[in-house]
């Protein structure tokens, strides 16, 4: 059985489902308990589990993430909200240098089973230093697991899936699409970490996309469907480790690919997906891979250059047609 | 070598002969001979070196060897401790055995974190140690981070969480004062001060130069202690812990020390004078503890001697046990980056 689910309550539920399954479970941020969460993520948590388990935090990410690693090398179980990856980055030294860390330089002496959670990625004209994606950032990072779903069913399931690992895993959310709802089952269920999902079946060309991208690749592919160009979508669902072989086993059936990431195209998720495409995949590709990314820029505040800065449909199209040898 | 001539000690201040200080020849025994081995492993450490036999950074405890000793006979077990990079001395003071402590700084399988941390990163969940962190002021909301999770728990332990002077600028330090304080979590913070951040002496990096004080502005309680003097020590962590565990929240101590050696090995340590030097070294604390014990008719020339004997002993077979084994196989490098077994690593 299944119901419609925004984004921000199949969250709630993963979170509420593994407090209650285990006490050592705790989420602590700003404004997760009294505010009910800066996007209403944490909605009535407090009321359940009470403020020793749903824990507000003053406005200190690189305190409050130590805080969370010391508390996992030490028995528990922390959920951190940052309230976008945004302000993460004050944080970088505890998640890339000591979470990432603790399970190798101590020689297994001690994990760090911990999740950092947030919205990633741009959201309406919020300029410069609020519309960062932190996917290739984080996925460098060995030590860690980077997730980024935005469909609700399995972003659910993934966060579970997340909160019972014994490893550090960053979930990236998208603050556009926390109200956005989809059909989530109601019964228990886990998505595991490190497999991709198809979105659409087809034969002509292989679309990978993750986060919110996933819906301009979506109406891409229905765009191209019209001119009789059948996209198979790849949703990548986890970034660190990368479901290569979904990938692989797509374009050799379908011989191109076009990847679409909102992060900066240097070093990005694009790169490291054409260079394994081309490394497994090389005698089956009819065109070069492509990509659609975000713009090489930082992002500014007029809608004129948001919309220059995307990737949209439009833009996805057009790169299908390019790797297709198709007029535009 | 004799392990349990490294598990802690029990030991009791109440004792048929006592010194000025009230503490009996057994305590002032058990801090010699822990100073003395965090010395002479320190020393041979150095040397060492010297022979390429240790690489990398390397950062001696040499001269603050009384807070690790009145630290350690001042808590409990089960208590939890985390520091920085100059960190030989607290790991030997917790337990972990100076065959491992040697071992890893030679880079081999046999040390305490299998050849993986080096001088700056031993670590043992046994000793309930978690590490020397080679972030300067990170280990400070970690430490938080381990009484944090000792307070929900629900148990009675506290977690000692040591920094340097340097380490007293970071603005973690600030972030964890303020929600130590607020959550009243059981964090006992000690800053050794030993005068400088590397080159830089503590009082170039701001005006407020009593590092006890620092905690003034979230109302947290804090003490200058001599830190040459293990009696000091072991009395001002005692009734730091009994305010911590008594739920009042987090204290800290400033532990007034001096390192005898440059900031690592590569350090000449031009930046302070050679009578400076020489005013702590008239204090040192092992000599103290000597002449004290003697005079005091705590112990024999022979009690010390035999301690001495031991720690020779104990450096020299950790010395063997460390050049004796083997370097840890290539393959480990694929071991301990993530609990889970089957994790698809990029090997291309």
């Amino acid at each position: 059985m299944a119901r419609k689910l925004a984004l921000r309550d199949a969250l709630r539920e993963a979170m509420v489902e593994e407090m209650r399954r285990d006490e050592s479970v705790f989420l602590m941020g700003e404004e997760v308990a009294e505010y009910d969460g800066a996007y209403k993520v944490s909605k009535g948590m407090l009321e359940e589990f009470g403020a020793k388990r749903v824990i507000d935090t003053p406005i200190a990410e690189l305190g409050f993430a130590g805080i969370g690693v010391g508390a996992a090398m030490n028995g528990l179980r922390p959920i951190v909200e940052f309230m976008t990856w945004n302000f993460a980055v004050l944080a970088f030294d505890q998640i890339v240098n000591n979470a990432a860390k603790t399970l190798s330089q101590s020689a297994g002496n001690f994990k760090c089973p911990i999740v950092f959670r947030g919205p990633s990625g741009s959201a309406g004209q919020l300029a410069q230093q609020h519309s960062q994606t932190f996917e290739s950032w984080m996925a460098n990072v060995p030590g860690l697991k980077v997730i980024s779903c935005v469909d609700p069913a399995d972003a659910k399931g993934l966060l579970k899936s997340a909160i019972r690992d014994d490893d550090p895993v960053c979930m990236m959310e998208s603050e556009l699409l926390y109200g956005f709802e989809d059909e989530v089952p109601e019964e228990e269920y886990l998505v595991p970490i490190g497999v991709a999902a198809v979105r659409r079946q087809g034969s002509d060309v292989t679309l990978v996309s993750f986060n919110k991208m996933m819906y301009p690749t979506l109406e891409a592919a229905e765009e191209l469907a019209k001119e009789g160009v059948e996209a198979e979508v790849i949703d990548l669902r986890t970034i660190r480790p990368i479901d290569y072989q979904t990938v692989v086993n797509s374009v050799k059936k379908t011989n191109r690919l076009v990847v679409i990431d909102e992060s900066w195209p240097l070093a990005g998720v694009s790169s490291e997906i054409a260079y394994a495409i081309q490394k497994y995949a090389f005698d089956y590709l009819d065109a070069p891979v492509t990509r659609v990314n975000a713009a090489d820029t930082s992002l500014p505040y007029a809608p004129t250059l948001v919309e220059a800065y995307l990737p949209n449909a439009e833009k996805i199209v057009k790169a299908v047609k390019e790797v297709m040898y198709m007029k535009a | 070598m004799d392990t349990t001539a490294n598990k802690k000690k029990t030991t009791s201040r109440k004792s048929s002969k006592s010194g000025k200080s009230g503490f009996g020849k057994e305590m002032y025994l058990s801090w010699y001979e822990l100073m003395l081995r965090i010395r002479k492993f320190e020393e041979r450490a150095l040397m060492m070196y010297g022979q390429q036999k240790i690489r990398g950074f390397c950062h001696v405890y040499i001269g603050q060897e009384a807070v690790a000793a009145g630290l350690e006979s001042a808590i409990r077990p089960e208590d939890a401790v985390v520091t920085a990079y100059r960190q030989h001395g607290i790991a030997l003071a917790r337990g972990c055995s100076s065959d491992e402590c040697m071992a890893e700084l030679f880079g081999k399988k046999t040390g305490i974190v299998k050849g993986k941390g080096g001088s700056m990163h031993f670590f043992s969940a046994e000793h309930r140690y978690f590490g020397g962190n080679g972030i300067v002021g990170a280990q400070i909301p970690i430490g938080t981070g381990i009484g944090f999770a000792e307070k929900y728990k629900g148990t009675d332990n506290l977690c000692v969480t040591m920094f340097g002077d340097g380490a007293a600028r970071q603005g973690s330090l600030h972030e964890s004062f303020n929600m130590a304080m607020s959550w009243k979590l059981p964090v006992l913070y000690i800053v050794e001060n030993n005068g400088y951040a590397m080159g830089t002496s503590v009082k170039r990096t701001s005006n407020v130069t009593e590092l006890y004080k620092l905690g003034q502005s979230y109302d947290m309680p804090g003490e200058p202690v001599d830190g040459m003097d293990p009696a000091a020590v072991h009395e001002a962590v005692t009734k730091a812990a009994e305010h911590i565990r008594s739920g009042k929240g987090p204290f800290l101590l400033e532990m007034r020390t001096y390192r005898y050696k440059g900031h690592s090995v590569s350090d000449p340590a031009k930046y302070r004078t050679k009578e400076e030097v020489q005013e702590y070294k008239e204090r040192d604390p092992i000599k103290m503890i000597e002449e004290a014990t003697l005079k005091e008719s705590l112990a024999t020339e022979e009690d010390l001697k035999a301690i001495q004997d031991k720690i020779k002993q104990e450096i020299a077979d950790a010395v063997k046990f460390a050049e004796e084994s083997e370097f840890p196989d290539p393959s480990e490098l694929w071991e301990d980056n993530y609990v889970q077994k089957d994790y698809p690593f990029i090997m291309d």
